[in-house]
């Protein structure tokens, strides 16, 4: 099977995404499975480790958490720079990770950096750290905590 | 594909707008505040309001409208808001570590200066 499609979700992907931009009909369905197959091996030909997802089950649950997130930190943030609160002064913190997984540091950054009020500016590969500027930054731990326990742990569920 | 807004019924028209205000606003919002805070690491922080619900709102109302309008199901938008929120970190991390670069490089106190890891960034810049 891995012979015939090396990156079974990518090809996924690129296929829903040609029908949603094309339009589902037979013969788009038939050009986006040949367009996602040939894809996938150009990938394979770099020779990319494909990443194996471990529990499906924590998918839903991680998208929920940051989808609850991104929601109250748009309003708080959009409170702060309205004058409606006010900001504890901004700063840095430095986050000790576990996983040392590509996918699940890459999906990482991403909920950090789409996460209004914190942004990943720098990764340290050889202590596994990350260092965030936060916004509004109360109490360095809790962040420490947030990131650690709240989408570190289910990254760390779904991809190691 | 022809679209006649006249054929939008109010519900969606008025949700439409809602999303639609929602997510200019809060775009509007980070750039304000771009344009205001007062530091660089303060100022990445507003634009993030425009990447995640300025861009969702915009996109969710652009899905209501083209949906109602020509009756099926136009999802098509979405696309725009993953590829804006999976592209943000890539230009971000980029801006974030230049600025911290800069700022480590002229041992500007705001910023965490090299750990104990110093020794082993100086060899590596040494020997490149």
């Amino acid at each position: 099977m891995r012979w015939l499609l090396p990156y079974p979700l990518l090809a996924l992907a690129l296929a829903l995404m040609w029908l949603l931009l094309s339009g589902v009909s037979p013969g788009q369905v038939v050009l986006a499975v040949g367009v996602a197959t040939g894809a996938s091996h150009a990938l394979a030909a770099l020779g990319e480790a494909s990443p194996a997802i471990r529990r499906w089950l924590a998918i839903p649950t991680l998208a929920g958490v940051v989808f609850h997130d991104i929601v109250v930190s748009n309003l708080e943030v959009a409170g702060i720079l309205l004058g409606i609160r006010r900001t504890r002064g901004a700063g840095f913190v430095t986050v000790p990770l576990t996983t040392r997984s590509p996918s699940a540091l890459a999906i990482l950054s991403i909920i950090v950096t789409s996460t209004p009020g914190t942004a990943w500016i720098d990764y340290d590969a050889a202590r596994n750290e990350v260092l965030v500027h936060v916004f509004d930054l109360v109490d360095e731990a809790h962040w420490r905590q947030l990131i650690a326990e709240r989408y570190e742990r289910l990254l760390m569920e779904i991809f190691e | 594909m022809s679209v006649h807004l006249a054929d939008v019924p109010l519900w969606a028209a008025i949700l439409a707008a809602f999303f639609l205000v929602l997510g200019a606003g809060l775009a509007l919002l980070g750039t304000i505040g771009l344009v205001r805070l007062p530091t660089f690491y303060q100022r990445i922080h507003a634009p993030t309001l425009g990447t995640s619900w300025g861009a969702a709102g915009m996109v969710l109302a652009s899905m209501i409208i083209f949906t109602a309008a020509s009756g099926r199901l136009v999802l098509h938008e979405i696309l725009i808001g993953v590829f804006v929120t999976v592209t943000t970190p890539v230009t971000l991390m980029m801006l974030g570590r230049s600025a911290l670069y800069r700022d480590r490089s002229e041992r500007n106190p705001e910023v965490p200066q090299f750990g104990a890891s110093d020794a082993d960034d100086d060899t590596a810049q040494g020997a490149s």
